[in-house]
């Protein structure tokens, strides 16, 4: 690796002692000139106990297999769902077509089935809830990262944490208890009085409905998205921040310059880990969206999702068609994921496209 | 000494095989609304006669159907009857056991007034056709003379995951109100115009809590357990009927009368001064002849045993029991189950 005289140590005083080696700042690790892993001066006992064993031929072959049969696997996962909800929806399929994907109606009693109100609900919750999540999570990692004192960066970590570790029916439970009545008395009569013209906050107001599940996605994603982004920022190179300041630029310059933009690979990775999560969450949703199916601008207004849909009628779903019908509800689920996932790449590669290797 | 003691062990474990393998082991699904008493059933029976294991599974009654219509498990469960195409469809002829009786009651939460409203049939199908939209409406103060009804709005509440509750509720507003029929219609979850849905009868009667001026359905095992104020409802001989073990007990024995063969009937609204007009039949579905003779067997002697014992216990649990003239059809039904 590089050699470690050419960059004092002592000038790092904020570089974590352990580098994530998954990163892909080890690259940019390496052009920096930065400390890697200092190489053993003496040879290492186990190295030498296992050159002795010199079986290393048989087991980097092994070890290859194995490697390659795990990433195969992925494959035959996803193609195995996907045939087992193409042929599970066959029926409702044959019976309704595309127009399954473009039509309003959900009619159980006469069998009449459409997923569109669904799909709306759950692009339109999880975009609002990344709308709301990546702000703030944004904020918490910076702060984190370079504002906060030494004695809260521990507590509020943790507690970012801990966030991510609750059940999601315990998030559903603490929305109905709790934010139900926030939203219906308190914040819904504000952002009608102010954002009422936009056709967004529109009286009646129940508590329960679109912006109500929006939030409680968002701080579900929460800390999906800020403690993967505080780790990737973490690992842009101290030298980098270093050089943006020796040129003279203000402390958010630096950020904006050395860090954000170095870590911007990472973090669009993060929120599209946290808008999967928000695409497919299920009870929280359904305790606090009003299960209602409707396309209606007024965020105020119950909805419904694709996930929702399927935990509340899958159980007592009695006809063929109708299970058919819901079954292929999963499948419009799966293929919502992917086309929002990769539209979401599609504007990373967009963005990336211009100045290549900076980030990497 | 170790070895002694180590083979007596092994020795008493496989006499515990043999005596497993040698017991009867059934296992049922349907549905949620009569979980609570089924376990306890259940329990007491395999308590009171060794060697034989009733598992119950409440997956819900669609699930339950199509579980015993394949044959996956012993005997079915479910809040709803079979329609005549389930029936065809299934791969064993099904017998319709009815076991406890269940009722629907009109939920409210209005601030200010503790009076328990009167609702009739009409009414409730028009607040969830939205042709009824506020509290002092006309055709509700005619109903409830005396009560100061406010002019708010309301806010119509129902169960968004599919339920027996869902079913009972909207077969008899279907038989009230044409117009419901045709636009709505009776299933275990339709197409509500609007409202706000909520799961299980948790999430409805929470709502209903939370939010001023709603309206809602729960069924009225939760809603007596939570002690909840709940409304009456105008049964077909014109009378206002509170919901009460009895008189959801009454609706079956007004409709004992014209009660088909296989028990697949809809006791909503049912005939009597007394009937409760939201009630309805939980069944279990018992294959007729079983695959294995062993187990029709035990399943003959636990719906004797059901009759005899259980139906005595379901009140205490506010299940309404069978009522004396139901009891008697059902005991000769069950003696073709073997």
């Amino acid at each position: 690796m590089n050699k470690p005289e050419t960059i004092s140590q002592s000038t790092a005083p904020d570089e974590p002692k352990l580098q994530l080696p998954t990163i892909k700042t080890m690259a940019a690790q390496a052009e920096g000139g930065l400390q890697g892993a200092a190489a053993p001066s003496v040879p290492s006992v186990i190295r030498n106990f296992l050159q002795a064993k010199s079986s290393g031929r048989m087991a980097d072959g092994a070890f290859a297999t194995v490697m390659v049969v795990c990433g195969l696997s992925i494959f035959a996962i996803v193609l195995l769902i996907v045939f087992v909800l193409v042929s599970n929806s066959r029926l409702s399929i044959h019976a309704f077509g595309w127009k399954f994907f473009a039509t309003q109606t959900w009619d159980p009693v006469s069998g009449d089935f459409g997923a569109l109100p669904f799909i709306y609900g759950t692009v339109v919750s999880s975009l609002l809830a990344v709308l709301m999540a990546v702000p703030l999570a944004l904020a918490v990692s910076i702060f984190l990262l370079d504002i906060c004192p030494k004695f809260l960066r521990g507590p509020i970590s943790f507690l970012t944490e801990l966030l991510a570790a609750i059940p999601s029916v315990v998030y559903g439970l603490w929305g109905v208890f709790v934010l139900v009545p926030i939203i219906r008395d308190q914040v819904g009569p504000l952002l009608e009085k102010y954002l009422g013209w936009t056709g967004l906050f529109v009286e009646p107001n129940f508590g329960v409905g679109m912006f109500t599940a929006s939030v409680i996605l968002a701080i579900m994603i929460f800390p999906v998205i800020s403690s993967i982004s505080r780790d990737v920022m973490r690992a842009v190179p101290v030298n980098q921040r270093e050089a943006v300041l020796a040129l003279g630029a203000t402390r958010w310059e630096m950020l904006r310059i050395g860090v954000l933009r170095n870590a911007r690979m990472g973090i669009v990775g993060s929120v599209i880990l946290g808008l999967g999560r928000a695409l497919g969450e299920t009870i929280a949703v359904t305790m606090v969206i009003g299960n209602h199916p409707g396309i209606v601008k007024n965020l105020f207004a119950p909805g419904y999702t694709l996930a929702s849909v399927i935990a509340n009628e899958f159980t007592e779903a009695t006809g063929d068609l109708y299970l058919s019908a819901l079954i292929e509800i999963g499948l419009a689920l799966f293929l919502v994921t992917i086309v929002v996932n990769a539209i979401a790449r599609l504007l990373v590669w967009a963005v990336v496209r211009g100045n290549p290797g900076s980030a990497h | 000494m170790k070895t002694k003691i180590l083979s007596l062990v092994t020795m008493t474990a496989m006499a515990a095989t043999v005596a497993t393998a040698a017991a009867q082991h059934l296992t049922g699904a349907g549905g949620t609304f009569p979980n609570p008493i089924y376990q306890r059933w259940f329990t007491e029976y395999s308590a009171s006669h060794p060697g034989v294991q009733i598992n119950y599974q409440s997956v819900g009654s669609g699930a339950g159907i199509r579980q015993i219509s394949q044959g996956i498990v012993d005997f079915g469960a479910s809040d709803g009857p079979m329609t005549d195409k389930q029936l065809a469809d299934s791969k064993q002829k099904l017998l319709h056991i009815p076991t406890v009786l269940g009722g629907v009651v009109p939920a409210y939460n209005l601030p200010g007034i503790n009076a328990e409203l009167k609702f009739s049939g009409d009414v409730i199908a028009d607040i969830y056709l939205g042709k009824i939209t506020k509290w002092n409406d006309p055709r509700l103060a005619k109903d409830n003379p005396g009560v100061n009804l406010p002019s708010h709005s309301i806010l119509p509440v129902y169960r968004s995951d599919g339920s027996g509750t869902n079913y009972i509720f909207t077969d008899y507003l279907s038989k009230m109100s044409p117009t419901f029929k045709q636009k709505i219609g009776s299933a275990t979850s339709v197409e509500w115009p609007l409202g706000v849905g909520q799961k299980g009868n948790e999430g409805v009667s929470g709502m209903i809590r939370n939010s001023p001026y709603s309206f809602g359905y729960v069924e009225l095992i939760y809603a007596v357990q939570n002690k909840m104020l709940f409304g009456l409802v105008k049964n077909s001989a014109g009378n206002w009927i509170k919901a009460s073990t009895e008189t959801v007990s009454a609706a079956a024995a007004g409709a004992a009368k014209n009660m088909p063969a296989d028990y697949r009937v809809s006791i909503t609204n049912a005939p009597g001064a007394n009937s409760f007009p939201i009630s309805s039949f939980t069944w279990l579905l018992i294959p007729e002849p079983s695959k294995d003779a062993a187990k029709g067997k035990v399943l003959h002697d636990f719906l004797e045993w059901m009759l005899d014992h259980g139906e005595a216990e379901a009140a205490s649990m506010t299940y309404a029991p069978l009522p004396a003239p139901v009891v008697a059809r059902v005991r000769k039904t069950i003696a073709q189950v073997h």
